[in-house]
């Protein structure tokens, strides 16, 4: 019988401790953990046979490791990332990848050198329903695509909060990185890096060091037009939903987590599943079941990919490679430069004149501002 | 336990097949009384057990269960906990340590110890763990709760550590403590079977995924199948209609012939579907409560 895969997990907050329970549930892998925090590593250290470390460098010393999951705040990332490359144990990194793309990019060709699989977690490219999205988008029966809306929304920052990581923009915090990262990586997936991005803003609505909502305009390569709404303070939504709306010469396409629906003005032999005018996928159809269901199938699924890549031998990550992370923090910071520099077509409104009153009455401000 | 139990997602806006759906009914159940038009219809269709989740909202039916024993004589709570929500977005908020010490009493003995230091609580954290399932009970006091869930997500996280010492500490606190039956839910049925075995708890109670598709059935349709003919446990099916894709009548025939299927659990917004429901249970599986009270 071959060895299992010996895997780390670096990092046990909430999504560290969801992979720390899906790597650790995976047959084929012998799972240790690590974490800075004592309290944690306390409580796991008396309940759990598993080694835990609170020392990342303690641990790379001393374990054979295979690959490492690393879950820790982004801006550890880029030095947590290498120093595993560097000892040539392959990584899966949690997204946002870096915080300075460039630095993403220089890691993805240390990978690509060294023959070792980076991939990064943007699970929504293993969500049935966005897959279906790639096939069909891949088969060209929407024609030419031209409009696309991105959005995602959830109740994440609700009130005035506790500072964390999350809320602080040096760290890899806020709306953008946190909740447009995965929209971005997904049009990023299918269309590449925008040639170039407009109109962008970073608002605060609670946050005092970062922001709760995005919205931009991407333009692609292929000449194709996002446009990007992202509002992380949102509590009408249970729990962060993500949407794409495209529309092409030949029909359109709404995908969220739960279901792929498509328009096709006349049926198209590239995808022959599908006929003319509405038809609906749910993702219940589009997806498989995985050895173990922790939140999500495509927890497990990019994971499963992970693992088996590694026990395999591989070289490239099968999905979600540093390279395409990377592209993905790239447009993110075309979009903060943006924010950063407005565009030139504004103009500085005149005060309000309203029925002969001047500021003070219900001016645009008070209609329309916060 | 009753043949059939009344399941809750549907008044919180959960759907597994559209987001416009789940929208449409978190609109329509914004009021407790909506919620309670449909308990009412379930259990004047004869299905007296609500199994349901320790979400804010159900204090609330609690509260006129509580407070009309003429009209609800029979009602049964099956609470399922943690709602994970909550905890989850403490965290967020308060980070892990500070999470716990919020949902800690104001005076209890492991607020201080929390507050006085990391290696103390790191010693208790059973103590914790039963305050904690104390405090999500509050809600149930003086109602009928013979069986305690713990919620899948919490029990496939400990599941997947390997924290299977957790799941012992809910099971004895809660027949300790509330003379009930614990109980778990999971996504994993096959894997948790083999977890709790390990810890000794015999016949467990067990909800989870159990359809003629093979939906959410992680480990596979066949593990589950194995298990439901070799093990010894006390399983209940939800999402037997796999959220719509099997029709009614051929989802409760196929889970009828399954041996150690106890009860299955539903969600339905309308009395015609809970009345479809039970009629269809009944056919295939007999009286849907185990009191007379069922019509």
């Amino acid at each position: 019988m071959s060895r299992k895969t010996k895997i780390a997990v670096v990092g046990l907050g909430k999504m560290g401790l969801s992979h720390f329970s899906i790597v650790n549930a995976h047959p084929d892998v012998d799972c240790v953990a690590c974490d800075a925090t004592g309290f944690l590593i306390d409580v796991l250290g008396k309940n759990l046979p598993n080694t835990l470390y609170k020392s990342y460098d303690k641990m790379l010393a001393e374990e054979t490791l295979d690959a490492v999951v690393i879950a820790t705040p982004s801006r550890h990332h880029a030095s947590m990332v290498r120093a595993a490359l560097e000892r040539g144990i392959h990584v899966f990194c949690e997204k946002p990848f870096c915080l300075d793309w460039r630095e993403g990019d220089a890691l993805a060709s240390l990978a690509e050198e060294k023959g070792l699989i980076g991939q990064v977690g943007y699970h929504y490219r293993y969500v049935g329903a966005f897959k279906e999205m790639q096939k069909v988008l891949a088969s060209g029966a929407l024609g030419d695509i031209h409009h696309i809306l991105a959005e995602a929304y959830g109740p994440v920052v609700l009130r005035p909060k506790r500072q964390t990581w999350r809320t602080q923009k040096a760290e890899g915090g806020g709306c953008l990185y946190d909740y447009a990262a995965h929209p971005l990586n997904l049009l990023n997936w299918v269309f590449g890096t925008p040639e170039r991005v407009s109109g962008s803003h970073l608002n605060s609505i609670f946050s005092a060091g970062t922001d709760d909502e995005v919205l931009s305009t991407l333009k692609f390569p292929g000449g194709q037009l996002a446009q990007l709404s992202v509002n992380w303070s949102d509590e009408s939504h249970r729990k962060m939903s993500t949407k794409i709306s495209l529309i092409g010469t030949n029909g359109r396409m709404n995908v969220d987590r739960q279901e792929c629906q498509i328009y096709l003005r006349k049926a198209s032999d590239a995808l022959p599943d599908y006929g003319a005018g509405w038809s609906v996928r749910y993702t219940t159809d589009l997806t498989e079941d995985p050895w173990f269901y922790l939140r999500g199938e495509e927890y497990s699924a990019q994971i499963a990919d992970f693992v088996e890549a590694v026990a395999a031998g591989e070289t490239r990550a099968r999905e979600n490679d540093f390279r395409s992370a990377a592209m993905t923090d790239q447009t993110i910071a075309m979009i903060v430069d943006d924010a950063g520099n407005p565009g030139t077509a504004s103009v500085t409104p005149a005060p309000a004149v309203v029925a002969g009153k001047t500021e003070g009455g219900r001016g645009w401000r008070s209609l329309f501002g916060r | 336990m009753d043949r059939l139990l009344f399941g809750d997602n549907q008044f919180f806006g959960i759907n597994h097949m559209s987001e416009e759906k789940a929208r449409a009914q978190a609109m329509r159940f914004q009021s407790t009384d909506a919620i309670m038009a449909v308990l009412d219809a379930a259990y004047d269709a004869g299905i007296r057990t609500f199994m349901c989740t320790t979400h804010d909202r159900i204090s609330e039916i609690c509260e006129i269960v509580r407070n009309n024993p003429d009209r609800y004589p029979d009602f049964v709570f099956y609470p399922c906990m943690p709602y994970a929500h909550k905890y989850a977005n403490a965290v967020t908020d308060l980070g892990m340590l500070g999470a716990i010490t919020n949902f800690m009493p104001e005076d209890g003995f492991l607020r201080t110890a929390l507050s006085g230091g990391k290696a103390l609580a790191g010693r208790d954290i059973e103590g914790i763990a039963k305050v904690l399932i104390d405090a999500e009970m509050k809600m149930f006091r003086g109602l009928n709760t013979p069986v305690v869930f713990m919620q899948n997500v919490f029990t496939d996280l400990l599941l997947g550590m390997g924290y299977t010492r957790a799941l012992k500490v809910f099971h004895d606190h809660v027949k300790e403590k509330y003379g009930a039956e614990p109980a778990f839910i999971t996504m994993n049925m096959p894997m948790l079977f083999e977890a709790l075995t390990k810890e000794g708890i015999e016949n467990p109670i067990i909800c989870s995924n159990i359809n003629k598709i093979g939906f959410r059935m992680s480990g596979g349709h066949e593990r589950y199948l194995e298990t439901l003919r070799t093990g010894k446990l006390r399983a209940i099916a939800m999402s037997v209609y796999a959220s719509g894709a099997i029709p009614p009548e051929e989802a409760i025939e196929w889970i009828s012939e399954l041996p150690n299927v106890q009860s299955i659990v539903f969600g339905a917004s309308s009395r015609g579907n809970i009345v479809n429901t039970r009629d269809l249970v009944e056919k295939y599986m007999g009286a849907v409560g185990t009191s007379q009270a069922a019509q």
